[in-house]
């Protein structure tokens, strides 16, 4: 009875989940690391010129030299990483170089707070949308593959998926503000203010991201579920003579979940770029629209700063992707 | 009295969309505690059939004619819903594949409870999904039906997939090549299983496969499909000592035998597919007893005696069979320099998740002309070593020889007359040729690189070696898509033959074949070897295969070789423990009884 | 050939092929056609289609028309470069790291893995504040973005056929690395890179026309159809041309892009994975 004889598994199935946990993250925090070095490389191969540019160029060399010294420029690159990034360990994410143009200093973290939280109320509407109505379209359109919902779907979803956010974005305030004028073509949000508190200004940077995201997890969701109805286990539930309502859900769709998963990782990580262009174009006041300012000043400490903390959120959300995932797959989460 | 009839299948026919039929006028009738085998190689449509037992046609095909019925209950012509409600309760079906087949997110007692909540709403799921766990031997307890599919054996599996199957009780079960990828021992033991509970129960069961010898160890009746169409049906007995329809015949001179070793003859020629399907007999194309009706009209199903169908015009005229020895196996006198000598290999495969020992200190000789064959179940390390004597594997430990000078582990480090003279074949024959390359092309490419010759050269020994493998010269013209799979494969040999070697190393080179493909290539690799004096590195998992064609023969277990020794005695008196499970295990026709007066 | 081009009977490609020529003769050719400078003033800032100007006038009072005309071959041009460089770089990568397998083939890897650990626009804009807004950064920053996935499909493709038969008979025969690659491999992975490559050009595109529209690619005075609605949005009530066709041809030429894209891997038989966006 050899085929009786298989091992069996082990009962604590906690630790491997803890330590593929322990290991990601530790190979995230390397992956911070190089990606430090690379944003400082990245922005610090002519020294000088953000003194330069915050003085513009008419300063004398007096002046300029100055300045370096008052940045911290003057000293050698590899001292000013190791301060940058000691800085960024304590939570000190440096100056702002616009406070140097105003001839004092403005700590980076002060300035850009308020905004991180508006960025991640976008960020997380869109996200709570998202999820569901791609299930919903996504699974409908696979039941229905071939048929005219699911042409309606994949059409819709390959012509949204190919646009630019600032295209989507455009399109949407020239037909709800230039022609129907019910919403604002600008999200004018006081500082201090929750977005949540001005529902109108958050209409259309929201429809925007959504359509984008919304599209590309739609086709993949479609995609994974089509794979899923053909398998084998799917037509063996129809053979037993199961209800369709339970061959969708219990049989396709709990396989296609851990795929959609990992699509819906990506789309969120793809808003993050999207917010960006979004927030810039309805002067959003975020985190994206913020750093599109500082790179158009070229405030190299701030774009240093902002990069990592959102080169660490995309990343953070790539090992939430992976548990996730391993959680719902019983063969990932039993095995070691 | 006789057992009730349960299975009743009318005039049937299957069609694919474009109106061309898959199977048609199939009819069959299973009663109580018998088994129906249903035999029939790719392309027959005997998984069609097997669908269709459940009123279930697979995407894109239709059930357009005939009547299926269980215990009085039509399947045909019925909405979904009401097929539904009869699926499981009726008739259920156990798949091919239990690996693929079992939800893999579903713990075993959900996917069994899923089975009763369906259709006996009445019952405790958790503790009918223990109870069937219990009748098919697999531990009936809250632990065990806890477990995910993939924490289960094979057989494992397929145990559970046959307790869903059977936990509603239906009078009528359809099992769709149940053992297929199991190892053979694991196989013995579903069958096994399958014939209890066939008897405790009074199962009505169609086992579908394409292996007559697995058929014959369980059927009682047997019907052989071809090209859509049932051509032969009887008692089990009868169909396997005296076939009458030239196809069975064919079929059952094909398959080898491992205990009786015999010379295997192949049916020429290829089955014709859905759609291009000829007006009068299918099989006239490969038939050796045709007459010119055959082309005209379809035969139908006449009585050959009591009980036993054939569809043949001439089924009088079908030769009784004759099963011949094979030409006896060449013994290598002692002394004689062995062509390859592997010494003390051991191979690893290393990955991420750690190193595995596929093969371990392994040594065998193989002397010119011969034939060694090393036998073993998947894992068994047995295409690792053939990997490491083509060169494509590094071995971790040992030397290989070739005429007594040590071979580079590379293949780019051996000499261009080294790569000539050891050629391999590779099992997977839609795998081994270039599909952007044609035939010509890849046949020419080791005798222009491997034996300098120039393009008109390498021409004509295309040709001359196409006619070789029993091809026609016009071939070489063509891609490999358009062939069917056993003339890929003997395009493979043709493009090993091409560096005009003295060892070629076959690394399962028929397991992915019909057992009549099969059987005309193992056919082919005895002529070449009379003709060529070739020497043969021969993998396979079929000890039948093995004994139609090898002089001696190593069993592997786990990458150590348990035993060698000449083909005929060793599997006649194997002493090796395992060997003698493997020997007991593998499926074999029934001794053949001697036939005489028939024809 | 014909296998190549078969995309093109297909509803979905015949149209997305016939669209995506016409925008791009409208970006090449457009110039030849433009009535007024794309630079000079004409007229009233932002005022509505008239006579001489059949669409208006921009936020300087320059003639719509002859700067739409005049503002695809940017887009097109650097898309197209970033493209071409993306190829040439991730395929070598790809096809180098798939097939040696040994101390490269992690080394690459993980080097792209890096590079895909960070969002593209990000990593623009930080370039963008390292070296200065040009041409020549965008079209780098777009190809470095894009090589590693390039890099992962043409790895994963020659990953999949080094393992196939014939590709192992071609090294049991002693062939050098090269012509495995050439004679062997190349051809069986032309399927999934012809299906890839319209959907890298349509991302191209869109980074391209996120960082202009951003003003941090080119710069004005410059006719360039991200920068035309982006210099123009306070003038969507005035004139709402000026907004809606530079943004409905870059649409239709990134829908048709991709419509071209998702048609080749349809009838390749080849399945497309994520796509990657700003």
């Amino acid at each position: 009875m050899s085929e009786l004889a298989a091992p069996v598994p082990a009962a604590r199935r906690r630790r491997p989940l803890l330590r593929f946990a322990a290991r990601r993250v530790a190979a995230a925090i390397a992956t911070l690391f190089v990606v430090s070095i690379l944003v400082f490389a990245g922005t610090e191969v002519l020294p000088g010129d953000a003194a330069s540019a915050v003085l513009g160029k008419t300063a004398t060399p007096d002046q300029l030299a100055e300045m370096q010294h008052l940045m911290g420029l003057d000293r050698p690159a590899p001292t000013r990483y190791l301060d940058w990034l000691g800085g960024l360990l304590t939570g000190d994410l440096g100056n702002s170089a616009s406070g140097f143009a105003q001839g004092g200093t403005t700590p980076i973290w002060g300035q850009i707070k308020g905004k991180i939280g508006n960025s991640l109320t976008l960020a997380a509407i869109t996200t709570l949308l998202m999820i569901p109505l791609s299930l919903l379209f996504g699974v409908l359109a696979a039941v229905h593959a071939g048929r005219p919902v699911d042409h309606a779907v994949s059409i819709a979803s390959v012509a949204i998926i190919s646009l630019p956010e600032f295209i989507i974005g455009s399109l949407l305030i020239l037909l709800f503000f230039a022609w129907l004028d019910v919403l604002p073509p600008v999200s004018l949000i006081p500082p201090g203010d929750s977005p949540l508190g001005h529902s109108k200004a958050l209409v259309l940077p929201v429809l925007t991201l959504l359509g984008a995201s919304l599209a590309a997890s739609i086709r993949m969701v479609r995609a994974g579920m089509i794979e899923a109805l053909r398998t084998d286990y799917v037509q063996m539930a129809r053979l037993n003579g199961f209800r369709e309502r339970v061959v969708v859900w219990r049989y396709a769709l709990r396989n296609a979940l851990a795929p959609s998963v990992q699509v819906f990782a990506q789309n969120v990580q793809y808003l993050v770029g999207g917010i960006v262009v979004t927030e810039y174009l309805f002067n959003y006041p975020g985190l994206g629209k913020e750093l599109v300012d500082a790179v158009a000043i070229r405030d190299v400490r701030e774009v240093q700063s902002v990069a990592i903390l959102v080169a660490a959120v995309y990343i953070g959300l790539n090992i939430l992707a992976d548990l996730l995932v391993v959680l719902l797959v019983p063969k990932l989460r039993t095995q070691e | 009295m006789s057992p009730p009839l349960v299975v009743r299948v009318e005039g049937l026919r299957v069609e694919l969309g474009s109106g061309a039929p898959i199977v048609e006028e199939v009819s069959l009738e299973v009663h109580a505690g018998e088994v129906l085998g249903l035999v029939g190689e790719s392309g027959s449509g005997k998984t069609t059939v097997a669908l269709a037992l459940l009123g279930y046609a697979r995407p894109g095909c239709r059930i357009t004619a005939g009547a299926v019925q269980v215990d009085g209950e039509g399947l045909t012509g019925r909405g979904e819903a009401a097929l539904r409600s009869l699926r499981g309760r009726l008739v259920s079906y156990v798949p091919q594949d239990p690996g693929s087949a079992l939800n893999p997110s579903l713990r075993v007692g959900a996917a069994i409870g899923d089975m009763v909540r369906a259709h006996a709403p009445g019952r405790n799921p958790g503790e009918a999904a223990f109870e069937a766990l219990a009748r098919v031997h697999l531990p009936g307890d809250r632990a065990f039906a806890r477990r995910f599919p993939h924490q289960l054996s094979g057989g494992q599996q397929q145990r559970v997939t046959i307790a869903t199957a059977l936990v509603c009780e239906p009078p009528a079960v359809v099992m769709d090549e149940p053992t297929t990828g199991l190892d053979v021992v694991t196989q013995a033991h579903i069958l096994e299983e399958v014939d209890r509970l066939r008897a405790e129960s009074g199962l009505a069961v169609v086992y579908v496969s394409h292996d007559l010898a697995v058929v014959a160890s369980i059927a009682d009746r047997i019907a052989v499909m071809y090209a859509g169409r049932v051509v032969e049906e009887g008692p089990a007995a009868e169909i396997l000592a005296r076939p009458r329809h030239p196809y069975t015949r064919g079929l059952i001179a094909s398959i080898p035998d491992h205990v009786v070793p015999r010379r295997l003859h192949g049916i020429p020629g290829v089955a014709t597919g859905v759609g291009d399907r000829p007006r009068g007999c299918a099989f006239a194309t490969r038939c050796l007893q045709r007459v010119a009706r055959c082309d005209e009209e379809m035969p139908e199903l006449e009585p050959a005696s009591a009980g036993h169908l054939v569809r043949c015009f001439e089924w009088a005229r079908t030769p009784a069979l004759s099963l011949e020895e094979p030409v006896g196996t060449r013994h290598t006198s002692p002394g004689t320099e062995p062509l390859l000598a592997v010494e003390g290999l051991t191979a690893v495969h290393s990955s991420r998740a750690g190193t595995v020992v596929a093969a371990e200190d392994v040594s065998f000789a193989l002397a010119p002309g011969e034939c060694v064959a090393l036998v073993g179940e998947s894992g068994s390390g047995k295409t690792t070593i053939a990997r490491c004597v083509a060169g494509l594997h590094v071995p971790a430990a040992g030397r290989i020889f070739l005429d007594g000078k040590p071979l580079a582990p590379k293949a780019r480090a051996r000499t261009r007359e080294e790569r000539r003279r050891v050629q391999i074949v590779f099992q997977n024959p839609y795998d081994s040729l270039n599909p952007r390359h044609r035939v010509g092309d890849s046949i020419s490419r080791p005798a222009r690189i491997l034996r300098g010759l120039d393009r008109r050269e390498a021409e004509a020994e295309v040709a001359a070696l196409l006619g070789r493998v029993r091809l026609p010269a016009a071939l070489a013209t063509r891609f490999p898509g358009e062939l069917s799979v056993g003339e890929r494969q003997r395009v493979a040999i043709a493009r090993a033959l091409a560096a005009a070697p003295d060892l070629v190393v076959c690394d399962e080179i028929t397991s992915a074949l019909d057992v009549s493909v099969q059987a005309a290539v193992l056919e082919l690799l005895a002529e070449l070897r009379a003709e060529l004096g070739l020497s043969l590195l021969f993998i396979s998992h079929d000890l039948g295969v093995v004994a139609s064609v090898a002089d001696r023969v190593l069993v592997l277990e786990r990458g150590i070789v348990c035993e060698e020794g000449p083909v005929g005695e060793l599997l006649a008196a194997p002493a090796h423990e395992y060997t003698r499970r493997l020997v007991a295990a593998a499926p074999r026709l029934p001794e053949p009884v001697p036939t005489g007066g028939m024809s | 050939m014909t296998e190549r081009l078969r995309f093109a009977r297909t509803r979905t490609g015949a149209v997305g092929l016939a669209l995506l020529l016409l925008v791009v003769g409208i970006a090449l050719f457009g110039p030849f056609f433009a009535p007024n400078a794309p630079d000079a003033p004409i007229g009233i800032p932002l005022t509505g289609p008239a006579g001489d100007a059949p669409l208006g006038t921009d936020f300087l009072g320059r003639d719509v028309l002859s700067r739409v005309l005049w503002g695809g071959r940017s887009v097109l041009g650097l898309a197209g470069l970033a493209t071409l460089l993306a190829y040439v770089g991730g395929a070598t990568v790809g096809l180098v790291a798939g097939h040696a397998r040994s101390l490269l083939d992690p080394v690459l890897m993980r080097g792209a893995d890096v590079l895909l650990s960070f969002p593209a626009l990000l990593f623009l804009l930080v370039l963008v504040t390292g070296v200065g807004a040009s041409k020549a950064t965008l079209v780098i920053g777009v190809a470095v973005v894009q090589a590693p996935l390039v890099a992962r499909i043409v790895r994963a493709a020659t990953l999949e056929q080094s393992v196939r038969g014939f590709v192992e008979a071609a090294v049991a025969r002693g062939e050098r690395a090269s012509a495995i690659l050439r004679r062997e491999i190349l051809p069986n992975i032309a399927a999934p890179i012809a299906a890839d490559a319209p959907l890298r050009f349509t991302y191209s595109i869109i980074l391209v026309a996120s960082v202009n529209f951003l003003g941090l690619g080119l710069q004005p005075p410059a006719a360039d159809w991200a920068l035309i609605i982006s210099e123009n949005r306070s003038g969507f009530v005035l004139n709402p041309w000026v907004i809606f066709v530079p943004a409905a041809l870059i649409a239709l030429l990134t829908i048709s892009a991709n419509l071209v894209g998702d048609s080749i891997a349809r009838t390749l038989g080849v399945s497309v994975g994520g796509r990657g966006r700003t």
